[in-house]
């Protein structure tokens, strides 16, 4: 039997709609009915109306995780980007060789499982003797350096991933050290498109590096950084792999390193309350898009 | 006079030049940040646990790998994990490769009704957070008899909007004149599709058959999820389970990691321009 050509494109976009339809909007709606009632699974499902919304906005630990994974958020997202910014820049216009090898170097953290980053990063982080505790000591016992680490009541050994203070700027760090070099690459092509007449133009009118970068780039890279950073912000939210390597399903010391990903985890698959959990993810989807939305207005008119 | 102009342009070329310096030196802090984390995972993997609690901590290679090689293989049978990585990453980007190669055809080379709304439909799918469906998605698993298979890693994501998206980018580009000849010559439709549109889909091909793969080798939610026996772990889910058996044993744990990451740096640094330019590519056009 011959596909006709009236029928050929309907059969050939039919399996994206047909796999969405099964595996990602009956789950969906599914994960709504299920928000308001209690269901472990196997005994009898039991209407809870608004009782799990309820609980979950009234939940301390659940406030507690929206604020770990916004302060994680933010702690990175504002690194990731400046640190990306000034390293396209660098390569874009500074006239360095080796540009290929640089790219490469900085992209092999986004390609590396996060699961096993969050491995290797357990052990710098280590205290006692950790590596990075290692060079803490050694930075103390420096002259100039060491009085001013002492001034702001640094003291060795720090517990990176013990102390409830250090716990969140520790997943932030590995969260910068694994998506800077993403967005570098981001950038570096943003700026390619950017006409080379424009810096000539800027350079025969005499104008600075530094005038260049925030007269020229920065304003032809908005459309790019808006997308990168709504993307930095919408997958942040969503951080799940690393924090649990680091810290445990709790996320640690008085749970200041538990995301809201990671309290879904537990509230539905650790305790089986798959009513409760559903609430949560929509809950956290409302954030999101509550998120995505005043970026989008503060970013379009600020800058 | 002439001299002090001599000077003067001296100094700015040593200006330049230090200013240069000053670019590598900055670029080059940035690869030591970067490659630092990756080089003192090898100097674990190669360390007893003595050494490695112990201050100062070490800083270069030791000749403990066979050791913790040897507590890694007691502990977990890894090369069934990395195996079971390959096929699920494999399969996955195939079935991915095909289905959303047949669906960016579909979008980019024929006029249907209700075209334009269903490709919005599709791409607004990709806002939604993964994690809204996760508890239903998990019970429906159960439901199918799927847990502890590599099905639910495979199948869900195989016709995805990212990718059709990609392919429907690249195929637009093919002319629609090599259609028409071939359909005057009698071929069919979906023989057009394999003998024409995807050879000439390759680059797109490729760049959609590394991020499929990347992806699924590197996730773990789901695989954490589905998989109960260390037998059908896959890379991610073993490492993660490696910690609690091994959990004062970082040698081993590096070990691990080291081999578990392997296949996919492997495969960039040969292929990591077009690795990069795929990537980029796809994300500039998503």
């Amino acid at each position: 039997m011959r596909l006709k050509k009236k029928h050929a494109p309907y059969v050939f976009i039919s399996p994206f709609f047909i796999l969405f339809f099964i595996f990602g909007a009956f789950p969906i709606l599914f994960s709504l009915y299920l928000s308001f009632f209690r269901w472990d699974g196997m005994t009898a499902m039991r209407f809870a109306g608004l009782g799990n919304y309820r609980f979950v906005l009234t939940d301390p630990w659940f406030w507690q995780s929206i604020y770990n994974t916004l302060s994680i958020a933010i702690m990175t997202t504002i690194p990731q980007h400046v640190f990306a910014i000034g390293f396209a820049f660098i390569l874009h216009r500074g006239m360095v060789k080796f540009k290929e090898f640089f790219r490469t170097a900085y992209f092999l953290p986004y390609i590396t499982a996060p699961v096993a980053v969050a491995m290797i990063f357990t052990t710098l982080f280590g205290s006692p003797f950790g590596i990075l505790n290692a060079a803490l000591s050694g930075l103390l016992s420096l002259p100039l350096i060491g009085d001013l680490l002492q001034l702001l009541n640094i003291s060795y050994p720090i517990r990176w991933l013990g102390d409830p203070n250090f716990i969140r700027p520790s997943v932030a760090a590995l969260l910068t050290w694994r998506f800077t070099g993403w967005n570098i690459i981001i950038y570096y092509a943003g700026l390619q498109k950017i006409p080379k007449g424009l810096y000539e133009a800027a350079s025969i009118d005499g104008a600075s590096t530094r005038q260049t970068f925030f007269k020229i780039t920065l304003p032809l890279l908005r459309p790019i950084m808006f997308f990168a950073m709504l993307m930095s912000i919408i997958g942040n939210m969503q951080i799940f792999d690393e924090p649990i390597i680091l810290l445990g399903v709790m996320g640690g010391t008085n749970r200041a390193g538990l995301t809201t990903a990671m309290y879904l985890y537990q509230t539905a698959f650790g305790w089986t309350e798959f009513g409760t959990g559903s609430a949560i993810a929509y809950i956290l989807c409302f954030f999101i898009v509550t998120a995505s939305i005043i970026f989008n207005k503060y970013f379009r008119r600020e800058i | 006079m002439r001299q002090n102009f001599a000077g003067s342009n001296n100094s700015g070329k040593f200006t330049k030049k230090l200013k240069k310096i000053l670019l590598y030196i900055v670029l080059l802090a940035g690869v030591l940040a970067t490659l630092f984390p990756f080089f003192y995972m090898i100097v674990l993997a190669t360390r007893g646990r003595s050494e490695i609690f112990n201050y100062p901590p070490p800083l270069w290679f030791g000749d403990s790998l066979e050791d913790n090689y040897q507590t890694l293989m007691a502990s977990l049978p890894f090369y069934k994990n990395i195996l079971n990585s390959l096929i699920v990453s494999t399969s996955a980007t195939l079935l991915t490769l095909f289905f959303c190669a047949l669906g960016g055809y579909g979008f980019a080379k024929y006029e249907f009704k209700g075209k334009d709304k269903l490709f919005f439909l599709m791409l607004a799918t990709m806002m939604i957070p993964m994690l809204l469906g996760v508890i239903p998605w998990y019970i429906m698993m159960t439901k199918f008899g799927w847990l502890n298979s590599f099905k639910p890693l495979i199948i869900p994501g195989a016709a995805n909007a990212f990718g059709i998206f990609l392919m429907t980018q690249f195929m637009e580009d093919i002319p629609d004149e090599l259609m028409e000849a071939a359909r005057i010559d009698g071929a069919g439709e979906f023989e057009m599709f394999y003998k024409i549109v995807l050879p000439l889909s390759l680059p797109g091909l490729g760049t959609l058959a590394i991020l499929t793969f990347l992806g699924s080798w590197n996730n773990y939610l789901q695989a954490l999820l589905v998989l109960e026996t260390e037998a059908k772990f896959t890379i991610p889910v073993a490492l993660s389970m490696l910690r609690g058996k091994v959990d004062q044993n970082w040698g081993a744990q590096m070990v691990g990691t080291a081999m578990g990451i392997a296949p996919i740096i492997g495969v960039f640094i040969l292929a990591s321009k077009q690795f990069i330019a795929g990537i980029t590519e796809g994300s500039m056009k998503g």
